[in-house]
C-alpha cells in the first residue's frame, strides 16, 4: 500500500461524496421547505443522465448537454410539482412516499419506452480527458478531479444562494413559517416550484456528472438516491450543512472501507476468507456507520430548528 | 353483523373457493396466482400491524420477507446436500420448522432494527428503516456462500406433515390456512389491550405515556411481531417460486408491500387481502395487456393515492368504525 493509493482512494471518496451532496443537498431542501419526503428524486438523477446523453450523442458537444441536463431535470421537477406534489405537502408522510413511488414507476418505465432497455454511453469532454499526477507517483483522472471541483463551487454558490439573497431570504423564511410569510406577500406556491425544481436540477447535474463514468442506465439513481437518505439522516434533515457533511463522510467512509477492510482482516485471517468478509462488511459499513450516529444522535449531526 | 364483517367473509369465502373451482376446471395457473395473492396477502398482514394500528411507516419490510425466504431456501439446501451448517445444526425440509427458524431470525434482527429505529420517528424511521434493509439487501447479494448475487434455487417444494405440498391446490391449503391464522391473530390482538396501547401510541403518544404506558416497548413488540409474520410470508414464497434471490430483499419489494396495505386499507382488518387481491390481479390484467404494465401501474396507484382515499375496504364497507 503506496502513498499515491492512499491519496488516490481518499479523492475517490471525495468525488464520491461530492455527488452525493448534489443529490443529498435537494433532498434535504425540498424536506425542510415543504416537508415532503421525495423517493423520485433518484429518477430526476436518471432525468438529467438521459437528457446529457442524447443531447451530447446528437450535438457531440459534452457541454451542451449538461445544459440540457439541468433544463430536462428542472423542468421535469417543476412538471411534477405542479401535477403531482404540490397536493401532498398537507398529506402525511406514508401518501408522500407512496405517491413519489408511483412516480418512479412511471419515470422509469416511462424512459425505457423512450430510450430502450440498453444503457447509452457518454464520453468524457476532450478538455477534461487525461490525467494529473499525483504525490507519489501517481495518476489521477482529470475529470474526477473536475466533478470534484463543480461540487464544490455548487456548494458553494447554494451557501451564497440561501444566505445572501432575496430568494435565499425566502426560501429560509418559508422553512421557518409559511403562513407568514404567505401573509406577507410572498408567492409561496411559486417559490414551492422554484424550490423543488432547483433541487431537481442539482439531480439532474449529479447524473449527467456521473454519466460520463458509468453507463446511463434505467435504475441509475436508485442506489445513489438510498444512500442520499443515509446522507441526510446522518447529516440531519433540512440541513445543508448537515448534508455536506453527511455526504463527505459516507462518501470517504464507503470508499475507504471497501479498500481498506479487507486489507485489515488479512492481518488476522487467511487472505481468501480476508477478501469474502471484508468485501461484505464494507458494504454495510456506512449503514453501521449510520445506525451509531443515530444512537447516539437520533436526529443527526446538525439537527435543523424547525 | 356490520358491513365490513360480510364484506370481509365475502372475500374470505371467494379467496378460499376460486382455487379449487379453477382446480376442478384444469386452470392450473389461476391456483398459483390466488397462492400468491394469499402469501403477499400474509406479508401484508403482518406489516399492517406495524403501519396500520401502529403508524410505525416500514420502508424495510423486505428485509422480513427476504430473511424468511433464505431460511427457508437455506435450511432446503442443507437438507438436501445433508450438510450440517453453522454450529452444527442439520437442514430441514419441513415447512413448521423452517416457519419457527424464519421468524426467530426474522425476530432477532427485528429486535436489533428497531431498538435503534424507534428513536426516531416520522420521516427518518421511513429512511431508517430502508437504510437498514439495504444493508441486508447487500450483505445478501456480497456473501457468496448461498448463490450471493444469482439467489439460491429450492429444488423441491418443503413439505408441510399430512399433505403433498407439490399439488398447487395443497399448497395453497396450507398457505390459506396460515393467512388465516395470522388473520384471527391480527383481530385479537387490534380488540386486545396491548391493541388499544399500540393504537393509542399511533394517536397520541404524550397521553400514553402520561396514563402510565411507554410507548416505545410497544411499538417494538409491535415491530418485532409484524416482521415476524412477515418472515413466515416470504418462506411460503421462497416455496412457491422455488427459488430466492436478494430481489426479495430489495426496496421494491418494501414499496410493494406498502402498496398492499394502502391498496386495501390501512389498518383494516382484511385490507392487505383486498390490496394484494387488487394488486395481483392488476399486475397479471397489465401484464397481460401491455409490456409497459409498470407505467400503468404507477399511474392508477398515483390516482388511487390523490384521490381514493380509504382503500378497497374503505370503498366496500364504509369509513372505519370506532367503539
Amino acid at each position: 500500500m503506496t502513498l499515491a493509493l492512499v491519496i488516490e482512494q481518499v479523492l475517490n471518496g471525495v468525488q464520491l461524496g461530492v455527488m452525493l451532496f448534489l443529490m443529498a443537498a435537494g433532498l434535504t431542501l425540498i424536506f425542510g421547505v415543504m416537508g415532503l419526503i421525495n423517493l423520485a428524486h433518484g429518477s430526476l438523477y436518471m432525468v438529467g443522465a438521459f437528457a446529457c446523453a442524447s443531447v451530447a450523442a446528437l450535438t457531440g458537444s459534452f457541454w451542451l448537454g449538461l445544459v440540457a441536463s439541468l433544463a430536462a431535470a428542472a423542468a421535469a421537477g417543476a412538471l411534477i410539482e405542479i401535477t403531482v406534489i404540490r397536493r401532498l405537502y398537507q398529506r402525511d408522510h406514508l401518501d408522500q412516499v407512496l405517491a413519489t413511488f408511483a412516480l418512479i414507476l412511471i419515470f422509469s418505465e416511462g424512459t425505457r419506452w423512450l430510450f430502450g432497455s440498453f444503457p447509452l454511453y457518454l464520453d468524457i469532454p476532450p478538455l477534461l480527458q487525461g490525467a494529473v499526477g499525483l504525490p507519489g507517483g501517481a495518476q489521477y483522472p482529470l475529470y474526477r478531479l473536475a466533478i470534484i471541483l463543480a461540487g464544490a463551487l455548487v456548494a458553494f454558490g447554494l451557501y451564497a444562494l440561501i444566505s445572501r439573497t432575496r430568494l435565499g431570504m425566502r426560501i429560509r423564511a418559508g422553512e421557518s413559517d409559511r403562513e407568514m410569510i404567505a401573509a406577507l406577500g410572498v408567492d409561496i406556491r411559486t417559490l414551492y416550484t422554484l424550490v423543488f425544481a432547483l433541487g431537481a436540477a442539482l439531480a439532474g447535474l449529479a447524473g449527467a456528472m456521473v454519466g460520463a463514468l458509468q453507463s446511463v442506465q434505467v435504475g441509475m439513481g436508485e442506489p445513489v438516491l438510498i444512500l442520499a437518505f443515509v446522507v441526510i439522516v446522518i447529516g440531519g434533515i433540512g440541513s445543508i450543512k448537515g448534508a455536506l457533511i453527511g455526504a463527505l463522510l459516507v462518501g470517504s467512509v464507503d470508499t475507504l472501507g471497501r479498500f481498506l477492510l479487507p486489507q485489515l482482516l488479512a492481518l488476522v485471517v487467511p487472505p481468501d476468507q480476508a477478501g469474502l468478509i471484508g468485501g461484505a462488511l464494507a458494504s454495510m459499513l456506512i449503514y453501521i456507520l449510520m445506525a451509531i450516529i443515530l444512537a447516539v444522535k437520533p436526529r443527526g449531526l446538525f439537527p435543523a430548528q424547525a | 353483523m356490520n358491513r365490513e364483517t360480510r364484506v370481509n367473509l365475502l372475500l374470505l369465502v371467494l379467496l378460499l373457493a376460486v382455487p379449487f373451482v379453477a382446480d376442478a376446471l384444469g386452470q392450473t395457473f389461476t391456483v398459483t396466482l390466488v397462492t400468491r395473492i394469499a402469501i403477499l396477502a400474509l406479508a401484508a398482514v403482518g406489516l399492517n400491524i406495524a403501519l396500520g394500528l401502529g403508524g410505525l411507516v416500514s420502508f424495510g419490510h423486505a428485509a422480513f420477507f427476504g430473511i424468511g425466504g433464505y431460511a427457508a431456501g437455506i435450511l432446503a439446501s442443507h437438507a438436501m446436500s445433508g450438510e450440517p451448517m453453522l454450529f452444527g445444526f442439520e437442514g430441514s425440509a419441513q415447512m413448521p420448522v423452517i416457519w419457527i427458524v424464519a421468524m426467530l431470525a426474522a425476530g432477532l434482527v427485528s429486535l436489533a432494527i428497531g431498538v435503534i429505529s424507534l428513536r426516531t420517528s416520522g420521516v427518518y424511521f421511513i429512511m431508517i428503516t430502508l437504510a437498514f434493509a439495504q444493508m441486508v439487501y447487500y450483505f445478501a447479494i456480497s456473501w457468496p456462500a448461498y448463490g450471493g448475487e444469482d439467489g439460491l434455487s429450492i429444488t423441491l417444494r418443503n413439505g408441510f406433515p399430512g399433505l403433498n405440498t407439490m399439488r398447487p391446490t395443497e399448497f395453497f391449503l396450507v398457505c390459506f390456512g396460515v393467512l388465516a391464522v395470522a388473520l384471527v391473530l391480527s383481530a385479537l390482538l387490534s380488540a386486545s389491550r396491548f391493541g388499544a396501547a399500540l393504537q393509542a401510541a399511533r394517536q397520541n403518544e404524550v397521553r400514553l405515556a402520561s396514563i402510565g404506558i411507554a410507548p416505545m416497548p410497544i411499538r417494538l413488540t409491535a415491530f418485532v411481531l409484524s416482521a415476524m409474520i412477515t418472515a413466515v410470508a416470504g418462506a411460503l414464497y421462497a416455496d412457491l417460486n422455488r427459488f430466492v434471490s436478494p430481489s426479495m430483499l430489495s426496496w421494491h419489494m418494501s414499496g410493494e408491500l406498502i402498496v398492499l396495505v394502502i391498496l386495501g386499507g390501512t389498518g383494516r382488518l382484511m385490507g392487505p387481502v383486498a390490496g394484494a387481491a387488487l394488486f395481483v390481479l392488476l399486475e397479471f390484467w397489465l401484464g397481460g395487456i401491455t409490456e409497459r404494465w409498470q407505467f400503468f401501474l404507477g399511474l392508477i396507484l398515483l390516482v388511487t393515492v390523490l384521490f381514493a382515499r380509504g382503500g378497497v375496504i374503505g370503498l366496500f364497507a364504509g369509513k372505519e368504525r370506532h367503539g
